[in-house]
Order: structure tokens, then C-alpha cells, then sequence
């Protein structure tokens, strides 16, 4: 039974379709993989009734020849979709007891496309982190181990910590997650999985947990780019009820993979030889242009020139809206509440209990920024910033680039505690390859391209033109084809 | 427009005359079926929170989606106001934690509105008239409502009107007595109502008036203002001016200055209290909402709504004034509401529009005053009024036995004529019948001939006297005629 978790979200859909396994006997198979890695913590909430029912009708479903895109396929919700009838945290204290009578448009699309739903993923609280630490519920642990270092807990990244470890643990064939600043690529990277942030707008926002508005966007994280492909093509798609989701036909995604690269232009920023990078990241990411050269694709230098103002623009721009997102956490209509002398009061003690130490530092921060007086000097040339790091883009784009390549984060994963524990900064850093594509609302995707002399994973980062997901997956998949093969770590969480 | 008030609307202090300055900001309720931003009913009333959507919760995740209708009407409104319509706008989130408010703030627009700079005019009296000029109109959330009387110990908040569609009209200060600022209201309350973006209705809150006053010696530069928040009818707006501006003429006049502060009217007590000082006010931290695009439209959308707008009051009046050859005033009171002035054209078709426009701003929008009723609901219907206006017209009835049939009518209703002829009302024209009554009285009171004779304006007294044989029948002029031949005055 257990093998069942090892087959790729393609190949169990294509055992389903065939009928060589049910879709009861691989969510049974993927509970019970749960069940025995609660060590990692990466599910807040496990559903298995519900999963178990989902996967009876998906059989009926696929003897009746009626199954969807997804039918009978296991997969993990980020704590961050509001899920009917299923508690709903955000990875919040504030949230600990919040179940929405509704369900995300995202996770929506999956259930009617199919999907069985397991539970609840852990992220980091408000999916403000990088590391997976600054969860209510825990932090959670990467199922990977550095060479030479068993105790370390390794962090699996962040927000999308509990998405990205439990695929890499096979206790899913892949799992929603949410990119706000690189929330599903760098989690992705860390854990040797493939994170697929869209284009804004791609997807529908509405019924996710809201952090920065005008940069959060859902994408998926699996094993393989072609599961990747096949996710985002259900996740994906207008919705009337998001006014900044976009009314443009879902490609098949899946036809993109082996597609010919050849002759794709693909730009290599000079911008992100960054001081602070390793040699080993450096070498990496040569690897990576090589391995796309090789594959036929032409590479030529680029200049992204304002990247070095993203990182600090980006910490302006994501508070100051999530200063306002967050501010209905406030206990009057539901969620914590803590009793006070008065209304303000009551504001202050439930807000100071319900949210965590890095949200709260972030409320601030975002609140500051907006503060009459300070507004023009930080909100108003953070957005001109924006604008310029987009024109970055726009530029390279019109002089035929199809796809930019990075690293996708500056270092492999680290252990718990390891980073920003006395400077916050320094975890911000962790954003310093992804967030430039949030900023100008393009598509990202993190592929794995082998591992680090540490064992860890080490991902690559391809940028795309707007609504061009396409590129990117054939572009991934050839580095996918090229990359060394590594195996995913054995179960010493068992 | 910020020019000095006519001496006569100068407040006279201890230490000399003051001038009061006054702006507004209108919030008015856009009439429309659901809220700006979900689709829960914007319907008045309704059991505690039953309008109310995921999105008017705030509930995780919930995103707004602007309502075109709303759009809609605030362009026909600005239209209206002959102002800019601005084809882009945006929507800004000002930030502030209040229980009524759930998402913590309040989608308004703050730099760049639907509607730009406007004017209303405005019928101040029969004799003055004039231009308000309008600063901007934005569309906004309203808010939810707090109810601190249901328990001793808790608060309760109803959401039903979180979320239904404002337009915040700012008037630029451009008002210079309470007369004016009632006057102005009046008028955009009327212009709303014309165009059917709201229905005005103050007692419900549809309509509710920010005031904001200050004072200064005539020729003086603007004084420190205070804002009269929520002022909800249009005697209080009046009221809260005048008890405003005197308090601060009584500060000042004692050597004391003005705070920029909020101030609430108390109706009961006829006076104004601080609610917030400026250092108390709030940082709104207003910025774009990023959960909303731009608002745009095309010039082609503005013009089609243009087309399809009614008539307006400025229009009709000056149709009024062409077409009926009415005085300018009574136009405008004829105009102040669509009813009425349907009402007017009703009666007027095909007769003496003068006499009409006199029966029914006189007889008719006093008797309904009197009576608190609207002119839709007027016993006495404009075919019924028009009926009167013939009956006079063709001198079968004067003007006296007019009011006794109006009277009548309005009572017991029934078609005038039938009236007139049921309960011989009808004037006596015959010069016979009348010459004798002349004759009789003239007989009868040879003394008063003789005082007559010397002093002509005895004439009204004998009129009297012929009226009253006639039991008021008579036709005046035919009675006046005969006198003064027959008096030889």
C-alpha cells in the first residue's frame, strides 16, 4: 500500500483511470502516511472521513466514466483556504477556532475537478515567514537531513512549509499553496519539490486568508513539473467574485511538457550575482544555464537593474497592505476574543494574544508606513519602485527574452533557529530571488536541480512573460530532464 | 465663489457684525437593490443582520466587487450636479477599528473621485438666488450600526447597512446663513430625487449632512472651522448653524480662539458638544485597495447616461418661466419636486397657467402643508383643480365661491362642475338680478350714498353689501361697474 504515495499525481491518475487502483485504497495509503509523520507537523487539521468519502464518490465516478481532471487524487490544502465546514487558521491563534462556511474558489475548483481533500497544511502564521517557524501550531520539519547532522531539524521554508514537506514526505501528490513574496518557491527549493507562483490574477484570491493583496497569489507544489501542470490547470481560471482575477482561457498546461525549447531565448540577470552569494549557488546556477543551453535554448545576458530595491520595496509594500488585511482579526464577529474593559481594550488584548510576535511586527511596520507623514516617503515611492522593477521586465521581455533564470533562494534550507532569531532581516533575505516576480505580477516557477554537497536540495527559478505559464513549464521540465536524479529522504519520521 | 454675505445676513455680536461661513459634505443613501461592494440587499430595515453578506462580515478571504449600478447613479448624479466625471477613479481603504466597521476599514475615495468640481444653484428666497459650488462626489461603504441600549453590559452591532452605497457630495463653502445652507439641501435633496439616485428621505438616514461652520469679520480671511457631524433633517441643520456660529462669535468676542474639533448637535438641547478635537483625530492611513482595479469608463457610457437623463429642476424652471409665462419664483417652488411640478402641468394644460400656478401653490401646496401629506396623495386631483381654474376662467364662479368649491372637494370629493351646479354656486352674471340688488341697497341706505359720494372708497362697503343679497353669487365686477355708475363716483 505504502507504494502508493510514490507514484507521481500523473501516474496514480493514470492508474486510477485504468483501474489499477482505486481511489480509496491510494487515499487510505496517503492517511496512513500521515498518520505516521505527525513528527513533521505538517497538517494543522487532518480530515480523513471527508477524504475517505471524496475518494468513495471519486470511485463511483471513475467506474461511471464520469471522473473529473482530478478524480481520486489525494492532495494537502495550505491552512490558508478557507475550506467548508473544515477549521480554517491561517496558522493563527486568532484563527484557532474559525471554520468558514465556505470554500475558496481554488480549492473549489479541485474538489469539482475531483480532488480529494486530506486536511489543513501548516505554513507560517498569516504566511508571514520563510522558514515555517512562526506558525501557532508549530513549527514544521523538513523530512530532509543535512549530511553529517541528524539532529538538526531542518526548516522545509516558508509560508508554504507544511505544502512543500509533505509532498517531499509523500503524505500528498501535491498540495495548494500561496506566493506572496516567494512563499511557494522557496519552500519548493528547500525541499526539493516544484512551486509554481502564477501570474497575478491567474487564480482567484477569493476565500484565501488575504496577507498583501496586490501580490498573493495560489500555485501549486508537487514532485514532478508535469504534476505541477496538472494542478495549476485545475486551480486556475476567472472568477467573477475577484475583480483582479483575470478572464483569459486555462491552457492545457500538461501539453507544455517536452515541448522543444530550442531556440527560447532565456535571460541571466546580472543583477542577482549578488555579493552575499555562495560559490556553490554561483556554480549551481551555471549549471542550470548550461543544462537549458544543451537543451537548445539560447542564453543572453540581462539587466534587471532596480532588483536591489525589491527586497526593502517589498517590505514596505506587503505590510502596509497586510497591516489593513489583518486589521478584521479584531474579535468582535468571530475567531479569539479576549474580554477587556472596553471596546479598545478588548481590541488590544485580543489582537496582542492572537497574533504572533513577526505578525505583529509587520502590522506595525505596515502601519507606519501608511502614517501621515510617512506615506509619501515610504508607500508612494515604494509603488513608483514597483513600477520601475515591472519595467525592468517589460523591457527585457520586448527585447525577445522568453524566460529569465535565477537561483531560486540564496542558500539551501537551514535548521530551526538558525536564521533571524536576533535579526528579522536576515530570514527576510531568504526573498531576495522571488520577490522581484511578485512585484511585477509575473510567473515563477522553483524546479529542483539535484542536491547541494550538504544533501539538501538546491532549486532553480525561471521567471516568465505574463499568462506564459506555458513557457516555463517546458522550460522547467527540460531542466527536470537534465538535473541529476535525486530520492526523496526515507521516512526516519516514522 | 467665497464671496462676502449681504449685510442682512451678518450676525450681529457684542463687538460688531460676524460673518458665517459654511461648507457641507451630503452623504446620500444611492438608491440601488444591492450594497456597493456585495450583493446583499441595501433595503432600509429589516431584522438585526439580515442583510447582510460573507463579504459585509468580513470574513476571511472575501473580496469586494464593485456594483455598476452604483457607478451608475453616481455618474447621473455628478451629471446632474453639471460636474467633471472623472472616467478613471479609485477606490482607498481608510483605515479605522470601530465594531460597526468589520473589515477595519472603510472603502471611500479619497484622491482621485468619480465626480469632480460642480455647482447647485440654489432659490434662497423670491428675490435671491445663489451658486453653491460642489468640490467633489465619491462613492463609499457606509457603515454598520452600534446599539448600546440592549444590555446593560454589552454592546450589539447591527451590519444591514454596512456595505450600502453612499455619495459623499462636499460643497465647497460657498453658504453664508442657515437660510442658505437649508435652501441648498433643499435643492440637492430635489435634484437627487429628480435624477433617482436617492431617495432623500432624512427620517431613515438616506440623507445626513456634515456641517461644517466657522466665523469671521466681513472681508477676513476664513476663520477655524468645526464640524457638525450626522445632522439628520433640515430644521436641525438650520438650528445646529445658528447655535454653532453664536458659540463661536461668544468664544472669540471673549478674547478666546476657536479649536478645529467634531462636534455633535443635540437637538433637545439646542446646542452643539465636542465629540473629537483635532489632536484626537484619527490617522486614516487611507491608501489604494489593492482588492479593487481602477474604476473605469468610456465618454460614450457618460453621454448615453447623459441622454437618458430627466428633466432637472434648473431646466423645467426655465421651461416653467419660457413656456407659462410664470414669475421665476413660483417656477422654482413648482420645480422643488417632480410631482409637484407634474402636478402643475396637469392642471395648467390648455388653461390660464398663471391662475393655475396661483391655485395650486396657494390653495393646493397649503392645504397639503397644512395637512402633512404629499402632493401624490392630494384629495384634490389636477383634473379636479383644473376643473376650478375653468370654472373661474369662464366667470362662472368667482374667486371667493373658488375656495368654498376647493373646500368642498377636497372634503367630499366630486367632479367641480356637478358641484357648482348641484348647490348653485354659480355666480350671477344677469345685470338685471343684480341691478336690483344694487337698486335695494342703494335704497336702503341713502346715508351712506351721501358719504359715498365724498369719500369714493365707500364703494368696497356697498360691494359687500350687494355680495351678501347675493349670497356671494354676484360677479364682482359687474357689481363694481353698476356702484359707480350708479353712485357716480
Amino acid at each position: 500500500m505504502s507504494d502508493l504515495t510514490h507514484l507521481s499525481l500523473a501516474d496514480a491518475r493514470d492508474a486510477l483511470k485504468s483501474k489499477k487502483i482505486s481511489a480509496v485504497e491510494l487515499t487510505k495509503a496517503h492517511l496512513g502516511a500521515m498518520e505516521s509523520a505527525r513528527a513533521l507537523n505538517c497538517f494543522i487539521t487532518e480530515t480523513p472521513e471527508l477524504a475517505l468519502a471524496q475518494a468513495q464518490a471519486s470511485d463511483e465516478k471513475l467506474a461511471s466514466g464520469q471522473a473529473g481532471p482530478l478524480e481520486g487524487l489525494p492532495l494537502g490544502i495550505k491552512d490558508l483556504y478557507c475550506s467548508k465546514g473544515v477549521r480554517t487558521t491561517a496558522a493563527s491563534r486568532i484563527l484557532s477556532n474559525f471554520t468558514p462556511p465556505y470554500e475558496s474558489t481554488v480549492s473549489g475548483n479541485l474538489i469539482r475537478d475531483g480532488a480529494v481533500t486530506l486536511g489543513k497544511l501548516n505554513l507560517d502564521e498569516f504566511a508571514m515567514g520563510s522558514s515555517n517557524e512562526t506558525s501557532a501550531f508549530g513549527p514544521v520539519i523538513s523530512p530532509w537531513k543535512r549530511h553529517g547532522d541528524p539532529d538538526a531539524k531542518i526548516v522545509p521554508g516558508g509560508s508554504s512549509g507544511g505544502s512543500s514537506a509533505a509532498v517531499a514526505a509523500h503524505l500528498c501528490l501535491g498540495a495548494t499553496a500561496t506566493d506572496t513574496g516567494g512563499s511557494i518557491r522557496q519552500p519548493a527549493a528547500f525541499t526539493g519539490t516544484v512551486g509554481v507562483k502564477p501570474t497575478y490574477g491567474r487564480c482567484s484570491r477569493w476565500g484565501i486568508v488575504a496577507f498583501a493583496s496586490s501580490l498573493d497569489q495560489a500555485g501549486p507544489i508537487t514532485r514532478t513539473v508535469r504534476d505541477a501542470a496538472i494542478m495549476l490547470r485545475s486551480m486556475a481560471g476567472h472568477d467573477p467574485k475577484d475583480t483582479t482575477s483575470v478572464d483569459a482561457p486555462v491552457p492545457d498546461y500538461e501539453k507544455a511538457i517536452g515541448a522543444s525549447v530550442k531556440g527560447r531565448r532565456i535571460g541571466v540577470p546580472k543583477e542577482y550575482r549578488l555579493d552575499g552569494i555562495s560559490d556553490e549557488i554561483a556554480a549551481f546556477w551555471d549549471q542550470g544555464v548550461a543544462w537549458l543551453k544543451e537543451a537548445g535554448a539560447e542564453i543572453v545576458e540581462i539587466s534587471l537593474p532596480h532588483t536591489k530595491y525589491a527586497l526593502p520595496t517589498y517590505y514596505i509594500i506587503a505590510p502596509a497592505e497586510a497591516s489593513s488585511n489583518l486589521a478584521r482579526y479584531d474579535g468582535v464577529r468571530y475567531g479569539l476574543r479576549e474580554q477587556g474593559r472596553d471596546i479598545t481594550d478588548m481590541y488590544e488584548k485580543t489582537r496582542a494574544k492572537g497574533f504572533g510576535a513577526e505578525v505583529r511586527r509587520r502590522i506595525m511596520i505596515g502601519t507606519y508606513v501608511l502614517s501621515a507623514g510617512y506615506y509619501d516617503a515610504y508607500y508612494v515611492r515604494a509603488q513608483k519602485v514597483r513600477s520601475l522593477i515591472k519595467r525592468d521586465f517589460d523591457t527585457v521581455f520586448a527585447a525577445g527574452v522568453d524566460a529569465v533564470l535565477t537561483p531560486a533562494t540564496p542558500s539551501t534550507a537551514f535548521a530551526q533557529g538558525e536564521q533571524g532569531s536576533t535579526d528579522p532581516v536576515e530570514m527576510y533575505l531568504n526573498d531576495v530571488f522571488t520577490v522581484t516576480v511578485n512585484m511585477a505580477g509575473l510567473p515563477g516557477i522553483a524546479v529542483p536541480g539535484g542536491l547541494a554537497a550538504n544533501g539538501l536540495p538546491l532549486g532553480l527559478q525561471l521567471i516568465g512573460r505574463p499568462f506564459d505559464e506555458e513557457t516555463l513549464f517546458s522550460l522547467a521540465h527540460a531542466i527536470e530532464a537534465a538535473a541529476p536524479k535525486f530520492d526523496f529522504p526515507q521516512p526516519w519520521w516514522r | 465663489m467665497a464671496t462676502q454675505a449681504a449685510p442682512s445676513k451678518l450676525i450681529k455680536g457684542a463687538t460688531g457684525d460676524w460673518e458665517v461661513v459654511i461648507g457641507m459634505e451630503i452623504h446620500a443613501q444611492v438608491t440601488s437593490n444591492a450594497k456597493l461592494f456585495s450583493g446583499a440587499s441595501a433595503e432600509y430595515g429589516g431584522a438585526p443582520n439580515d442583510h447582510v453578506s460573507l463579504v459585509d462580515a468580513a470574513m476571511p478571504g472575501m473580496l469586494p466587487v464593485i456594483n455598476e449600478e452604483c457607478v451608475r447613479q453616481a455618474i447621473r448624479t455628478g451629471l446632474g450636479l453639471e460636474a467633471q466625471i472623472n472616467l478613471r477613479s479609485i477606490f482607498d481603504r481608510k483605515n479605522y477599528f470601530y465594531p460597526d466597521l468589520p473589515q477595519g476599514y472603510q472603502i471611500s475615495q479619497y484622491k482621485h473621485p468619480i465626480v469632480g468640481e460642480g455647482l447647485v444653484i440654489v432659490d434662497v428666497s423670491p428675490t435671491e438666488r445663489i451658486t453653491v459650488g460642489v468640490e467633489r462626489l465619491h462613492l463609499e461603504q457606509d457603515a454598520g450600526k452600534s446599539l448600546h441600549d440592549l444590555s446593560p453590559s454589552e454592546s450589539h452591532v447591527d451590519l444591514n447597512r454596512s456595505g450600502v452605497a453612499l455619495m459623499e457630495i462636499v460643497s465647497k463653502p460657498d453658504m453664508r446663513s442657515a437660510e442658505e445652507a437649508r435652501a441648498y439641501v433643499t435643492k440637492l435633496r430635489a435634484l437627487l430625487r429628480y435624477i433617482g439616485s436617492c431617495d432623500g428621505n432624512m427620517e431613515q438616514g438616506s440623507l445626513r449632512a456634515d456641517v461644517n461652520v466657522s466665523v469671521r469679520r466681513p472681508g477676513d480671511p476664513l476663520g477655524t472651522r468645526c464640524e457638525i457631524k450626522n445632522v439628520n433633517s433640515i430644521r436641525f441643520i438650520g438650528q445646529a448653524i445658528e447655535v454653532e456660529a453664536r458659540r463661536q462669535i461668544g468664544i472669540i468676542e471673549d478674547g478666546g480662539k476657536i479649536d478645529q474639533e467634531t462636534r455633535l448637535f443635540d437637538p433637545g438641547k439646542g446646542e452643539t458638544r465636542s465629540m473629537r478635537s483635532k489632536e484626537e483625530a484619527h490617522d486614516y492611513r487611507y491608501f489604494p485597495d489593492p482588492d479593487l482595479l481602477p474604476l473605469e469608463f468610456d465618454q460614450a457610457y457618460v453621454d448615453a447616461l447623459k441622454a437618458q437623463l430627466p428633466e432637472l429642476p434648473d431646466a423645467k424652471r426655465a421651461r416653467f418661466i419660457e413656456q407659462y409665462g410664470l414669475p421665476p419664483y413660483d417656477a422654482g417652488v413648482l420645480v422643488m419636486e417632480r410631482a409637484s411640478a407634474d402636478f402643475f402641468e396637469e392642471t395648467a394644460k390648455g388653461r390660464d397657467a398663471k391662475l393655475a400656478a396661483n391655485w395650486v401653490i396657494n390653495e393646493l401646496f397649503g392645504r397639503l402643508n397644512k395637512e402633512g401629506l404629499d402632493v401624490t396623495r392630494s384629495p384634490v386631483s389636477a383634473q379636479a383643480l383644473g376643473a376650478i381654474v375653468d370654472l373661474i376662467s369662464s366667470n362662472v364662479i368667482s374667486g371667493k365661491i373658488a375656495k368654498d368649491l376647493f373646500e368642498i372637494v377636497w372634503t367630499e370629493g366630486g367632479d367641480p362642475k356637478e358641484v357648482v351646479e348641484a348647490r348653485g354656486m354659480k355666480q350671477v352674471t344677469d345685470t338685471g338680478a343684480i341691478e336690483a340688488a344694487v337698486d335695494a341697497v342703494i335704497a336702503a341706505n341713502p346715508d351712506k350714498v351721501e358719504q359715498a359720494k365724498a369719500k369714493p372708497t365707500m364703494l368696497g362697503w356697498f360691494v359687500g353689501q350687494v355680495m351678501k343679497q347675493t349670497g356671494g353669487k354676484a360677479n364682482p365686477q359687474a357689481v363694481n361697474d353698476l356702484l359707480k355708475s350708479k353712485l357716480g363716483v
